[in-house]
Parts: structure tokens; C-alpha cells; sequence
């Protein structure tokens, strides 16, 4: 499917998003998306039987400082049944970043989305499970931004907080304990 | 030590004999971190053979080894789990920290990773090297082995 009709056929799942069709080197199908519809191009994009993204191969995030609108949110799709692919690109404000999540519609962007919540601070919406992926939990700031102080120096932490409970910690002990002497 | 002429004994004492000992028979944990952690499989294999220094034994657990080789870039999660493992294996205990990253950091100064392994364990050799070859990495256990000599027991 080539790029004309594959964007005529998104614009019309979804009259309401005003799409672009960007310029790429690669020739790949790429389109700039408004972020409020996000979550209906989604579905269209999967559901659709000419469209048929099952698969989404990649779900990422460039940051532009100092230029406005700072984010770029990338989807990259694939279709396993028809063989083709598009790039899906959402702009957003460098003050307000959110959009809606597509957890919903394609389960792997669930890591994928924490990862870029994690390392750009972009909210998603709606996400069953925000919690950081790859820093660790109570990390202060977004690394990958542009403004990011890369070669801070903290203090290096040595122990980390207790996974268990005392109680749940002796409770196990003694569960133990007890399965032994049997 | 001393060898009797007469009978097929060898004297010596507690301490020279336990030095002899631990140092003869350094196994070393299995913890590879990054790309320095391929020369350490290198130097456990046949071609450099650290067999015959009586370090081959890679033990799968903390709890019977002697030595940690912190072997590549320590990252600041990584940083408890290494405490951890550290903290589980018995006494005596050395650590090598292996490579320019586990040293000062190498080329990653940056948030995430340890500037230094010695800020999170403490540290017998440092051995240089991006990554150290495999030689350089025994010229390492073998001063490890010198150390532990000097070591009294009391």
C-alpha cells in the first residue's frame, strides 16, 4: 500500500485528526498526528482490515531543545498480514508533555511506554502500570533530555529499601522453618 | 618450611601453611558485568589457563568463593547487587576490580554508572586496561597471591 492511499484511508477512520504526511529520506510512510486522537488512530490503525498494524515494532520518544514543540513521540507499525509499515509521529509541548496511552490496543507498548515515561518524563494517559523501567525507583529527573545534567555526581548507594516487610520477612522465615521439620 | 633429610616430612608453621593455602586455591565468583567479563572467560579457558594458579574454579555461588573480579562498568542499580553478593561470601574475601570502568569509570562519566567500584566495595587490585587482556588479568591474581602471603593470620 503506498502512502497516499494509506493516509486517505486513516484520514477517513478518523475525519476529526488533522494528519501531514512528513517528508522522510527513507521513504518509509511517515505522518505527524495530532495527540487528542492518538488513541482512536490507534485502533483504526490496527482494526482497519486495509490497514492491519498488529504489531508495533518500536514505540519511542526524540527530544528537540530548545526547539517548540520539544517532543516527538515515534510509533513505528508493522503489518504481519499485509507486509507494510508506517512511522506515526505526535508532537508535544516541552511544558505539558502527555498523551494517551495504547497499552489498550497493542500490549507491548506497556514497557515501552514506562521506558519513555522513565528516561523523557512524557506522560502517557492512562497507563495500567507507571512505574519506572529502567532507573532506579525514586530517581530524580528525566535523563535523556536535552537539559539533562549527564555528568552529575551522587553519592553511590550501596543497599537498596527492603523488598519484604519485617513481618512478612520472619512470617516467611518461620513458614520455612516449619516446611523443614516436616 | 624445611625439609627433614631423615623422614619424609616437611615442617612449618600454622600461619605459612594457611597462607599457602588460601592463596593456592583463590576461586573466584561468577560475575561478569560487561565486555571485561569475556577476557575472564578468556583467562579461565585453556588458552591462558589460570588453572595454574589454582584460581579456575568460577563458582555459581557468592558462598564458596574467595574472590569477586568486578569485571566491567558497574551501574548505580547494579550498586546494591554487587554489595549483596559481596556481603554473602565468607571471610577472608578479596575483590579485583577489573578494568578502567570498575576503576575510575572509564570512558562512561556520566549519572548512571559508579565512578569506581571502591565507593561501593573495597578494593585489593585494580588491574588497567580497556578491556585487560587475559595476561594482565592473572599478572593481577598473581599480585593477589603475593598479597594474601603477606597476610598474618593474626
Amino acid at each position: 500500500m503506498d502512502s497516499t492511499t494509506l493516509l486517505a484511508s486513516l484520514q477517513e477512520a478518523v475525519p476529526a485528526a488533522a494528519l501531514e504526511p512528513a517528508p522522510t529520506v527513507d521513504l518509509q510512510t511517515t505522518v505527524y498526528a495530532p495527540r487528542e486522537h492518538v488513541g482512536a488512530l490507534a485502533r483504526a490503525l490496527r482494526d482497519r482490515t486495509d490497514l492491519g498494524f498488529d504489531f508495533l515494532a518500536e514505540l519511542t520518544a526524540s527530544d528537540l531543545w530548545p526547539r517548540e514543540p520539544r517532543y516527538e513521540v515515534v510509533y513505528i507499525l508493522v503489518s504481519t498480514v499485509l507486509r507494510h509499515r508506517v512511522r506515526m509521529k505526535v508532537r508535544l509541548p516541552g511544558e505539558d508533555a502527555h498523551l494517551a496511552t495504547v497499552t489498550g490496543v497493542w500490549p507491548a507498548a506497556n514497557w515501552l511506554e514506562r521506558e519513555v515515561w522513565d528516561l523523557f518524563g512524557i506522560v502517557f494517559d492512562g497507563h495500567p502500570d507507571p512505574r519506572r523501567l529502567l532507573m532506579p525507583e525514586d530517581w530524580d529527573g528525566y535523563p535523556l533530555r536535552k537539559d539533562y545534567p549527564v555528568q552529575i555526581k551522587l553519592p553511590v548507594r550501596a543497599t537498596e529499601p527492603l523488598q519484604v516487610t519485617e513481618q512478612e520477612f520472619r512470617a516467611n522465615v518461620e513458614k520455612d522453618r516449619l516446611a523443614r521439620r516436616r | 618450611m624445611g625439609l627433614e633429610s631423615e623422614i619424609p616430612v616437611l615442617t612449618t608453621t600454622v600461619e605459612k601453611m594457611v597462607q599457602w593455602a588460601r592463596r593456592s586455591s583463590i576461586w573466584p565468583v561468577t560475575f561478569g558485568l560487561a565486555c571485561c567479563a569475556i577476557e575472564m572467560m578468556a583467562m579461565s579457558c585453556s588458552r591462558y589457563d589460570i588453572a595454574r594458579f589454582g584460581a579456575e574454579v568460577f563458582r555459581g555461588s557468592p558462598r564458596q568463593s574467595d574472590l569477586m573480579i568486578v569485571a566491567g562498568r558497574l551501574s548505580r542499580k547494579m550498586a546494591p547487587a554487587l554489595r549483596r553478593i559481596y556481603d554473602q561470601m565468607p571471610e577472608p574475601k578479596w575483590v579485583i576490580s577489573m578494568g578502567a570502568c570498575a576503576s575510575i569509570g572509564g570512558v562512561f562519566d556520566n549519572y548512571a554508572l559508579v565512578q569506581g567500584v571502591d565507593q561501593v566495595v573495597p578494593v585489593d587490585v585494580y588491574v588497567p586496561g580497556c578491556p585487560p587482556r587475559p595476561e594482565s588479568l592473572i599478572y593481577g591474581i598473581v599480585q593477589l597471591q603475593a598479597k594474601i602471603a603477606r597476610q598474618r593470620l593474626s
